[in-house]
């Protein structure tokens, strides 16, 4: 590419038009049912005072026009399934389509969440395997699958933090949590009313053991901690830290959302963390659908098992020949509540149970070591060449899952950040790696795999990331103005904000 | 080599040469000794696809879905026909596979669909703002306690106890953290009343919140009641059902500041309840109080149209503790769902669904009231629902399991018993109405319950049960 403005793209010239703009009057694509019933005029039935005066503006367009709108519309997107996407701490492996396959069997796409659970045994009893299954791979024996993400189960943990030390008539409000945490455990600590108290890392990479001393107090209601941390390092003192914790008499909570690293080969529970919560859509395979469905499911020990959400699963019977009853339970006087409506993103069981089935306990075990393993290829082959001089790593260590590489060099010496390298790799075909974090490191890139990934994909990301820096070094305005083949280019975020068009204008619809 | 893996013996070789060690056991070396596990996890070997596919169906077939019976049931998520197109494009792997699109120029479909969206929603709830929704219902309408909470400085909250059971819990659990505490409002004839709105509400209630229709399935005069809570400056927060609003006045021109919802009868599978989605609307006013993604339109540096994720400041990842909401990842492919499934309804087929749920339910509340023992819990005007009390020849409740267990025999879920919720009404049950059940399925329920009233022996019933369980 020798221009910076090169000719536009074919994916450039289909222009952006909503479905609002395809719409013509008296279109539709919707047949339905006769009403099959007496039709009285509607404000015979509802006064006319509560009822709708015009029409709300939804499109009228045919079935074929949707159709191909939304397929059009999908082509502007970039997919896990058509190339690598290393996006840091949220594990993008390959979504398996028989869990898609199972979780569109009517018995449980069709299955009606108010149905009595005589009649809805099998899905109760697959919450409940998937239940046992988290439980022993977290090491943490109770579980409530209720929370809806990651971020749904980090305030569950804390309201179960809270009610745990106020049934103990204890006042503590601290909630200590490291720099190298994920992006949602401050908002969490805010949402539960508790403050958050902030732990600086060590040159190592892990929790800076003094300042956890300094801290920690009697008002320490919890430790808060990302482990592998989002630097993809283990803390080696964990140990210590756990201690310390427990004996200022704090709950400590481990925030699962890099479980991958660890599956089958040590357990939060072990490590002595009494909440844990599991992000089914990284870890477990759930396909992330451009920002969700996931699912959260928390594990507890048992001191905070008395507070855990309700409705819980419980499973009766099942000796002496009889077969096994499972219920909800709602009967538990200590539990915070609900967290939501229902039982929980039930759809995301049934793939993540899948998933376990499919892998057992050796495919667990070795899908972190291949985790492990591609994330450290990578991290060597990018401390090679030009990757090694200009976006050296923030920590010089063996990674678990992932890590992080830091483009200060080449801001300094190329006058090429860590976005202009991001976008440069969109015209390589690769979704970039999480960016600007952690906090903690100058121009990060934070780079995760996974173990579903071939050595050649990583080896062309490296190549990828070489030739960029020797582009830069030639022309750093070239990198400076990519991406240049995207549907459309970089995007002034800045006009989006200050003056927010969030909805086509009524007169457009 | 595992499942889904690629990694041959001598790649994994060459790997562990590049990296500098001798097995992969040897990358673990960080975890402390005795906290590495010793043993393989006490889960089953790994299975082959086929095993996997047979176990999970196995499990299915122990599930009467909605496909298997005639169902009524309702209480917030409901037997909406999805349409085929919608599956289509959730399935499209550029819509299922990517992750929150925090790379706009490689995302651009996505964004798109939730700016139609945030369009569509507004459109619906007559607010000018949407998000690109949360999690699902009742924990939406606590992220509107969270805004009003932090608007207002208050820290009460009432609701009417029209609100789903399961929205009242929720703010009572949140509200530990939020440190609110709620206040409940009764409901009189079926709908909440206006007197009772104004004296539970004073200068520290934060947010009135009303649901259209309501629980019990009443449309509520939501203006009258956002007058009252207004006399006090507390927000309104209208939970709404959103096929409903295709009839009935939208809450933003009923004086309501916020209107959230379950999306999940736009475009989502019942999926035993979840995941689908939750939508959040509001005035201009809070737009930067707004929890969740939103998409905002823009150009590139070449002049083209453009979308973004909007008004960042407010999120976890930039504001941190100071955010807005500690949401990140939500229901992007489920309000997808809803988009398409509302592109494929249009203006016309909107309204025009909203109508037959309407008039199906008056039907149903006359066939279902000439059925002697049943009694409707309110006459006030209904969309898609209703509640009716059920009485014994004696005068007496009945046994619902055994009421439903009998319908249950007939191919019939006859309803969501809420004699838990609602202890004041006699074995109360609500019934929902799609547009898959039309006469023949209402007048089948009403000759179901007229059989078991008549047989009027609820002890009869148990052997019943054991053969309907």
């Amino acid at each position: 590419m020798s221009s910076t403005t090169p000719a536009e793209t074919p994916m450039q010239s289909d222009r952006a038009i909503t479905v609002y703009e395809r719409s013509r009057p008296g279109r539709r694509a919707a047949t339905l049912p006769a009403a099959g019933v007496p039709e009285p005029p509607l404000d015979e039935l509802i006064p006319a005072k509560l009822l709708r005066q015009r029409p709300a503006e939804l499109p009228q367009i045919s079935e074929p026009e949707i159709v191909r709108h939304y397929n059009r519309l999908s082509r502007r997107n970039f997919d896990l399934d058509t190339g690598f996407y290393p996006l840091g701490s949220c594990t993008m492996k390959h979504n398996p389509r028989l869990n898609e396959r199972v979780a569109a069997l009517p018995g449980h796409a069709r299955l009606h969440p108010a149905q009595r659970p005589a009649r809805a045994q099998g899905a109760l009893e697959l919450m409940w395997l998937l239940e046992r299954s988290l439980a022993e791979i977290s090491g943490l024996p109770h579980v409530s699958l209720q929370p809806s993400a990651g971020s749904h189960g980090e305030l569950a943990g804390l309201l179960l933090t809270r009610a745990y030390h106020v049934d103990r008539g204890e006042r503590k409000t601290k909630v200590l949590a490291p720099d190298t945490s994920h992006g949602t455990n401050p908002a969490s600590v805010s949402m539960a009313g508790l403050e958050l108290v902030k732990l600086s890392t060590n040159e190592r990479g892990g929790i800076d053991m003094d300042d956890l001393e300094a801290k920690v107090d009697e008002h320490t209601a919890c430790l808060m901690l990302t482990n592998p941390n989002t630097l993809g390092l283990f803390d080696e003192n964990i140990s210590r830290i756990t201690s310390i914790v427990r004996e200022a008499g704090g709950t400590l909570y481990y925030d699962g959302a890099n479980l991958n690293a660890i599956m089958g080969r040590s357990r939060p529970g072990d490590m002595g963390f009494d909440i844990v919560h599991v992000n089914l859509h990284k870890s477990f395979s759930q396909p992330h659908g451009g920002g969700g469905p996931g699912a959260g499911p928390i594990a507890v020990s048992e001191r905070i098992a008395p507070f855990l959400p309700v409705p819980r699963v419980a499973r009766r019977g099942g000796s002496n020949g009889k077969e096994a009853r499972f219920e909800l339970e709602y009967d538990h006087p200590k539990s915070i509540g609900r967290l939501r409506g229902f039982q929980g993103n039930f759809g995301v069981f049934v793939r993540a149970y899948a998933y376990i089935l499919s892998l057992g306990a050796d495919g667990l075990h070795d899908a972190s070591g291949n985790a492990v393993l591609n994330a450290n290829y990578l991290r060597a082959r990018l401390s090679e060449g030009r990757a090694s001089e200009y976006v050296p790593l923030a920590f010089d260590r063996r990674c678990m899952h992932e890590f992080v590489l830091s483009a200060a060099p080449a801001a300094r010496r190329l006058g090429v950040k860590t976005l202009d390298i991001a976008k440069r790799l969109l015209d390589h075909g690769v979704h970039p790696p999480t960016i600007y974090f952690p906090l903690l490191v100058e121009e990060a890139l934070m780079i995760e795999p996974t173990e579903t990934e071939t050595r050649e994909t990583l080896d062309s990301f490296a190549d990828a990331i070489e030739s960029i820096l020797a582009e830069a070094e030639d022309d750093p305005d070239l990198v400076r103005g990519a991406p240049y083949t995207t549907p459309v280019r970089r995007l002034d975020e800045v006009a989006a904000s200050r003056h927010p068009v969030v909805r086509q204008s009524p007169r457009d619809t | 080599m595992t499942r889904y893996t690629a990694t041959t013996d001598s790649e994994q070789a060459a790997m562990l040469s590049a990296i500098g060690v001798d097995s992969v056991e040897q990358l673990f070396e960080d975890i402390p000794a005795d906290l590495r596990l010793q043993r393989p996890l006490d889960l089953s070997a790994g299975l082959s696809e086929a095993e996997v596919f047979d176990r999970l169906a196995s499990l299915a077939s122990r599930n009467v879905h909605a496909d298997a019976e005639i169902t009524f049931l309702g209480a917030g998520m409901y037997d909406s026909y999805v349409p085929a197109i919608v599956d289509a494009i959730t399935q499209r792997s550029e819509f299922l596979t990517p992750y929150t699109p925090y790379q706009p120029e490689v995302s651009q479909g996505g964004l798109q669909v939730m700016f139609e969206f945030q369009t569509a929603m507004s459109e619906i709830t007559g607010l000018p703002v949407s998000n690109a929704a949360l999690y699902e219902g009742p924990s939406t309408v606590a992220a509107a306690a969270y805004l009003a909470l932090a608007a207002t400085g208050r820290t009460k909250l009432v609701a009417s106890r029209g609100l789903h059971p399961h929205s009242r819990e929720t703010l009572r659990t949140y509200g530990a953290g939020y440190g609110s505490h709620l206040v409940e409002v009764e409901v009189e004839g079926g709908t909440t009343e206006p007197a009772a709105v104004a004296e539970a509400t004073d200068e520290d209630t934060a947010a009135v919140f009303i649901q259209q229709p309501n629980f019990l399935g009443a449309v509520e005069d939501v203006e009258e009641l956002a007058a009252k809570a207004k006399e006090h400056g507390a927000l309104v927060v209208v939970a709404c059902d959103p096929i409903a609003l295709s009839v009935l006045r939208p809450p933003g021109e009923c004086g309501a500041d916020i209107a959230v919802g379950e999306g999940q009868p736009l475009g989502n599978r019942l999926d035993f309840g979840g995941p689908s989605f939750g939508f959040f609307c509001t005035t201009e006013e809070h737009i930067r109080r707004i929890p969740g993604r939103i998409a905002g339109e823009t150009v590139d540096v070449d002049g083209r149209r453009g979308f973004v994720l909007a008004l960042q400041t407010r999120e976890q990842h930039i504001r941190r503790e100071k955010a807005t909401h500690n949401i990140c990842t939500a229901q992007a492919l489920n309000a997808l769902a809803g988009m398409v499934h509302l592109a494929w309804l249009g203006k016309q087929g909107f309204v025009e669904l909203g109508e037959i749920l309407v008039r199906r339910t008056a039907y149903a509340r006359s066939a279902l009231a000439e059925v002697t023992g049943i009694e409707l819990i309110h006459e006030a005007p209904a969309v898609r629902e209703l509640a009716v009390s059920v009485s014994s020849p004696d005068g007496n409740g009945v046994d619902t399991d055994a009421l439903l267990d009998h319908c249950a025999s007939r191919g019939i879920a006859a309803g969501v018993p809420i004699g838990h919720e609602y202890p004041e009404y006699r074995s109360p049950l609500l019934i929902a109405l799609s547009e898959r059940t039309g006469r023949p399925e209402i007048d089948r329920l009403a000759d179901a319950l007229a059989e078991f009233l008549d047989a009027g022996v609820p002890h009869a019933a148990t052997s019943r049960r054991e053969v309907a369980a």
